[in-house]
Order: C-alpha cells, then sequence, then structure tokens
C-alpha cells in the first residue's frame, strides 16, 4: 500500500537575505532580526515525496528537530500534502552540531520505523554543512545517495536517480530503504493548496507520550490529523548525553563579522527609461554589439 | 589523551586520476605536520592505482595507506566510508582533510558519525593553535575557519575532545607548493574486509561532460546568482546573455543546487575572470564571488537588496528585482538595435 517516506525538514534563518540589523555592531548574528523559513532545499526533498506519493502512493511524514515555533515549517508540509508532521523538540537538543542533530533525527526515524525512504535537502542555508543526511543514514545504518536531481525510477523494492557530480553525473542504483539527498535545481516545489491550508491553519502541536502506532493516522485521511506531535528526548529514547550540546564535539571558538564597505555603483533607475540609457551607454562605447 | 600520530589527507581519485583538492591538501598537511612535527599522511582506495601514488611523495606526503580493490575503483559512500575508518582506526591520526567535493562531503560525514568525532565543512583556513575550556586547555590542536550564515560572519571551530579532528576545504582554497622531485612516500596495502554486501550502490553511469561553456576568453558575462536561481529567473539570466552576444555565468550555491554545470562558475572555488561587461543578477557579492570578477572593466549589479555588498564593487547599480530588470534591459537592446 505504498510507500512509507519520511522528510527532515528544518526552520532556518533567513541568511541569503540579511539585513544590515542582522549584525549586531560587535559582528555578532542578531537571531532575532532575521526571518525564519523553511530550508530551500528542504522544500525540494518534500516535494519529491510528493510526487513519489501522487505516482506510486505512500504517506509523507515531515520530522523537524527545533524550538516551538519550528511546527510552522511542518504546517507548511500539511499545506502541500505531507500527512503527518512531529516535532522534535527538547530543551536537551539545544546547541546541537551536527553529529548531535543526526543523532536524535535517528532517533526519531527509529520511532517511526518501517520507514522505506528518507529524502533530506542536501543541506541547510544556516551552516551550508550537508552532513546531517549522510550521519542519518551512518547511524541507521543506512545506504546514502547524495546530491540527487533526480528520481528517474522508484518501486517498493530499489530506486534509480541521478547524481550531480564535478563536471558531470552518475546514475546510481539502491536497493530501499535508502536516504537521499535532493538538490535545489530537482524540482519546482510546489506552493500551498488552498484547501490544506484551510484545515491545517490552526492546528496544534501536541506532547505526545503515547507510543507512535497509537497516535498514527491512516494515510490519505489528512483531515483527521488532529495535531503537529511533539516528541521530547524521552520519547525517543534518546540517550541525554549525546544531544545537544555535550553530544557535540564541534565548538564555536571565534566569531568575527565580516566588514562590508559602502557603494560606489552609479545609481541606475529601475524604470525602462534610466535603463535604456543605460543600455544606450553600452552600445555606444562598443561594449555590447 | 590526544593520539601523537600524523596529519591524514583522504586522497580522492577519478578513473585513476588524483584530483587536484587532494594535492593541495597534502601540500597543506605537510605544512600542519611540520608544526606538529609529525608526518602528512594519505589514505587511499582504488585499483590498480599504485603507480599513481608516487607522486603523493613529491607533494611532502611520508605513507600512504592504500586499499586495492577492484569493487572500489568507482566511488560509492558505504564501503568507502568503512574502509576509511578501518584505516583511521588502526593509524590513530589527529587530523584528518578531505577536499569538498561531492566524494569528500558524501564520505566525510558518514566517517565523523562512525567516530563520532567533529566535522568542520569548507574550511577556508587551517591552523595550529590552542584551546581553553574552562581551566582546561588543549595544545596544538586544529583551528578550523570558515564562513558562516552566508559569508556574513567568519567562525573558528574546534573539537578538541575528540580525535581525529576532521573538516573539508574546496578545490583551489589551499595553496600548491613547489614539487620536491627528489621526494619519496612509502606505500602501505592494506587488506580490504570488504564484503559484497558492503557494496549497495550499484554505479549504472559515470558522464563526465567537457566544459561546455569558455567563461576566460568571454568578452560578456552574465552571471546568475541565488536571486536569479528559479526556472524564469535562469531563462531570462539566458535570454540576457544572448541578447548581448555574453555567455551565462553564475555563483556557487547556483551550481551547488544541480541548476547550472560547474563550469559556469566564477569566484575563488570557480573561475577568475575579466570580461569588458559582467552582469551580476541577483548576487550578493560576497568576497568568495567578488574575488573571481573584480577585475571585469564593467560591473552592472542588479539586486533587490540596496545594501548587497555586490553594490560596493559594482559600476552601475539597479536596485530592483531580475524578473523586472531583465525583460527591461532586453527590450531597450532590441528597441536600440
Ligand atoms: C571556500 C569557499 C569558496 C567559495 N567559492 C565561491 C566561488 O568560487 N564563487 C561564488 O560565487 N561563491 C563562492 N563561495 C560562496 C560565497 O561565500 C557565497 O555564498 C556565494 O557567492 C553567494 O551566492 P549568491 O550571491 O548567488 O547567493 P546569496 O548570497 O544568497 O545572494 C542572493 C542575492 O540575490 C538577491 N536577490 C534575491 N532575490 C532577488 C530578486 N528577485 N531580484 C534581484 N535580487 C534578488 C538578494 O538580495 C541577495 O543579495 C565560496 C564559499 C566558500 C566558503
Ligand atoms: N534540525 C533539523 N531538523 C530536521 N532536519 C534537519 C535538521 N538539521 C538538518 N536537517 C536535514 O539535513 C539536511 C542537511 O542539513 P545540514 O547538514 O545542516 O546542511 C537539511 O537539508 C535537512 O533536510
Amino acid at each position: 500500500m505504498g510507500l512509507k517516506i519520511v522528510v527532515t525538514v528544518k526552520q532556518v534563518p533567513d541568511t541569503h537575505n540579511l539585513s544590515r540589523d542582522a549584525m549586531k555592531p560587535d559582528g555578532t548574528v542578531n537571531r532575532n532580526a532575521l526571518p525564519a523559513i523553511f530550508n530551500p532545499e528542504d522544500l525540494n526533498a518534500l516535494e519529491e515525496a510528493l510526487k513519489i506519493k501522487e505516482t506510486l502512493g505512500a504517506t509523507v511524514t515531515a520530522i523537524s528537530m527545533g524550538p516551538p515555533k519550528a511546527k510552522d515549517v511542518l504546517k507548511e508540509c500539511l499545506y502541500r500534502g505531507a500527512d503527518d508532521g512531529i516535532l522534535i523538540s527538547d530543551r536537551q537538543f539545544a546547541g546541537a552540531d551536527t553529529l548531535a542533530t543526526s543523532y536524535a533525527l535517528k532517533c526519531a526515524v527509529e520511532k517511526i520505523g518501517g520507514f522505506d525512504l528518507i529524502l533530506c535537502g542536501r543541506q541547510a542555508i544556516d551552516g551550508d554543512t550537508a552532513q546531517v543526511g549522510p550521519q542519518i543514514a551512518e547511524k541507521l545504518n543506512l545506504n546514502q545517495l547524495t546530491c540527487v536531481s533526480e528520481i528517474i525510477e522508484i518501486n517498493d523494492q530499489t530506486v534509480i536517480a541521478k547524481r550531480i557530480v564535478e563536471g558531470g553525473y552518475e546514475i546510481v542504483k539502491s536497493r530501499l530503504p535508502v536516504l537521499i539527498t535532493i538538490l535545489a535545481g530537482a524540482n519546482e516545489p510546489r506552493s500551498p493548496s488552498a484547501k490544506r491550508v484551510m484545515a491545517f491553519k490552526n492546528i496544534d502541536s501536541k506532547v505526545c507520550e503515547t507510543s507512535y502506532d497509537e497516535v498514527y493516522v491512516e494515510p490519505d485521511s489528512c483531515d483527521m490529523i488532529g495535531f503537529i506531535k511533539e516528541w521530547n528526548a524521552r520519547t525517543i529514547d534518546a540517550d541525554p548525553s549525546i544531544c545537544g550540546l555535550s553530544g557535540s564535539p564541534t565548538k564555536v571558538k571565534k566569531i568575527e563579522g565580516v566588514v562590508l564597505t559602502t557603494g560606489v555603483a552609479k545609481k541606475v533607475e529601475n524604470t525602462q527609461a534610466g535603463i535604456a540609457d543605460l543600455v544606450h551607454e553600452l552600445i555606444e562605447e562598443h561594449i555590447i554589439g | 589523551m590526544r593520539s601523537n600520530k600524523g596529519v591524514m589527507v583522504f586522497i580522492e581519485q577519478n578513473n585513476k586520476q588524483i584530483a587536484n583538492v587532494s594535492l593541495e591538501l597534502v601540500c597543506e598537511a605537510k605544512r600542519l605536520a611540520d608544526q606538529l612535527k609529525v608526518d602528512a599522511e594519505a589514505v587511499v582506495l582504488g585499483y590498480n592505482i599504485h603507480r599513481e601514488l608516487a607522486i603523493l611523495g613529491k607533494y611532502g606526503c611520508r605513507k600512504v595507506f592504500y586499499t586495492d580493490d577492484k569493487r572500489l575503483s568507482h566511488f560509492t559512500s558505504v564501503p568507502y566510508a568503512k574502509t576509511i575508518v578501518t584505516t583511521i582506526r588502526k593509524y590513530q591520526p589527529q587530523i584528518v582533510l578531505f577536499g569538498a567535493t561531492t566524494v569528500g562531503r558524501d564520505v566525510a560525514p558518514r566517517v565523523a558519525s562512525a567516530l563520532k568525532c567533529g566535522l568542520t565543512a569548507d574550511c577556508t583556513q587551517l591552523q595550529i593553535g590552542d584551546h581553553k575550556i574552562k581551566d582546561k586547555t588543549y595544545h596544538n590542536i586544529l583551528l578550523q575557519i570558515r564562513p558562516a550564515f552566508g559569508g556574513n560572519i567568519i567562525a573558528t571551530i574546534v573539537s578538541p575532545e575528540s580525535t581525529p579532528s576532521m573538516a573539508t576545504v574546496r578545490e583551489g582554497v589551499m595553496k600548491m607548493v613547489e614539487i620536491d622531485p627528489t621526494g619519496t612516500t612509502n606505500i602501505i596495502s592494506e587488506s580490504c574486509d570488504l564484503a559484497d554486501e558492503d557494496f549497495v550502490t550499484e554505479v549504472i553511469n559515470v558522464v563526465r561532460e567537457g566544459k561546455a561553456v569558455d567563461l576566460k576568453s568571454a568578452k560578456v558575462i552574465v552571471s546568475a546568482g541565488m536571486g536569479a536561481a528559479d526556472s524564469e529567473g535562469l531563462e531570462l539570466v539566458k535570454a540576457l546573455a544572448n541578447a548581448f552576444g555574453g555567455v551565462v555565468g553564475s555563483s556557487r550555491p547556483v551550481v551547488d543546487g544541480g541548476l547550472l554545470d560547474h563550469c559556469h562558475q566564477v569566484g575563488q572555488t570557480g573561475v577568475t575572470v575579466r570580461p569588458n561587461l559582467y552582469i551580476a543578477c541577483g548576487i550578493s557579492g560576497q568576497i568568495q564571488h567578488r574575488a573571481g570578477m573584480e577585475g571585469s572593466k564593467r560591473i552592472i549589479a542588479i539586486n533587490s537588496d540596496p545594501d548587497a555588498p555586490i553594490f560596493s564593487i559594482a559600476h552601475y547599480g539597479i536596485v530592483g528585482d531580475v524578473h523586472d530588470v531583465i525583460p527591461k534591459m532586453i527590450k531597450a537592446y532590441k528597441a536600440k538595435t
């Protein structure tokens, strides 16, 4: 009755559109000034999952580790067609580097159990590490296919995918279960469906101490999802000593801001006339023919 | 206890050809190893490449731990990770470096996860130094320096309490030193203890495309950044390049995202260009990008953020959305010619 797919999604500060006040004078980042967004490549991972759901039939469970407000990205997943959302949230997870993050996510995936496919974004824009996916795979003793730009063929046994590598690509095949990391170029993520936004807009999250099966909702009965499940360290049987800061071997020793200089560019008005003048100048000076 | 062992580099090979980035890393490993008074070493996996390995000695690598197996001739994650882990456990290096390539960034996190050690992605500088936590000082550990938060800050990362310290580094970041033609290396054969069941990925086809674009000799380059990285934006960039008789360039994240091939990338780890005209479309202008295009004779920047650093080096700045500005440019050009 279709595949069971887990998609990992992260809420990240929008580092690509930093405004000046995002940086404090001492060169540190003012996280509060940064809008929190859905990590772009995780939207591509979700889209791949939803495409498989449409063609092959699948249950898509989105999981995210983060503070309570990270449930916004899980809502976004429900709006687009995910069947279920699980927030992994606990003070003990704070300060996690990729090793500790992948450990908590691995515990959550084990708790879900019985999955065929894990889809991750290739990397998160806050750290640009691309490490969490492969580290989840290693901890689950699972094969991995990274930098995938296309899932060419998939059935309930195997997957054939195209991986982008330096100066070309590879076509690779793996048995399921497998973990795949998806590139931005893989697809155009769909927009939320208006109907589903109406259905899930006010969805709440609820701490679950019960076992997963008891709260699990069958696929395609999305209207029945009462809440986003919230799991803590205890729910997922995570060993506190390898979670969060204490489970993170990497430490930040020092942070310095990058000094931005002020502009010297001649300002061209963004009007048809302003731009026509510029283009005219370039033609006159034989810079363009 | 920290081990007193070497600085190891994972040597990447494609079709028996050692990757440039691996040679650069051997040079860097040698520099760090000299400071630590230990050896620079290498871990290599492949098939029938003994002869290609001699070159490593000329770059200062003293020991090469080489696992030779037909099944390892092409990279796949699980067998490579397992073999590297075995080698690291056996020789206990204090530092291990990987190229930040698709192979390095695939395998290094798996290795770090298995060894439960720290790994820092995409370092731009490596140093040896001390680090103090509370009243304990760790001496001579690896300081891993990298930009973070989209290049807005530079962070120094350490992993004092786990061994080895691991880092990935892009091609072109570390400088290659003069080779010592008399340098030799000791190739130590490692036995391969992989079962056939470990080979879980079947490589059906490998395609290496030739360079599709020659940025270096182009007179006009229109480059796409993340602000133009949707399908409409890319089409517009291509159309503008076409109209102006130029070629398409790009920033790194666009290439990393698989939207354009690496041969389009301008910057520190891409190509350095000096065309007559460079149009940066939705490119923020981080230092690594600027390094590759600052020498252009005319620079036009199109960016919706008036504070984007690209405006500080552009000759003409247009504050606006690429989707809106580029059609105006094409229209103006068509009207004039
Ligand atoms: C070791 C190392 C080596 C590197 N080498 C390179 C390299 O060789 N080349 C390279 O390019 N980078 C390189 N980088 C990456 C570099 O630091 C930056 O991350 C990268 O250049 C940013 O690319 P970008 O400007 O396209 O994206 P972003 O920084 O995300 O910027 C996007 C810009 O687009 C603007 N924008 C968004 N939407 C629109 C719109 N609709 N219309 C107009 N503007 C819009 C935004 O205001 C923003 O300024 C390297 C990094 C490291 C660590
Ligand atoms: N806290 C998190 N919660 C859920 N998924 C995550 C988290 N951190 C990382 N991931 C997943 O791992 C991918 C790579 O992240 P990173 O290693 O941080 O670049 C992301 O694109 C996500 O799919």
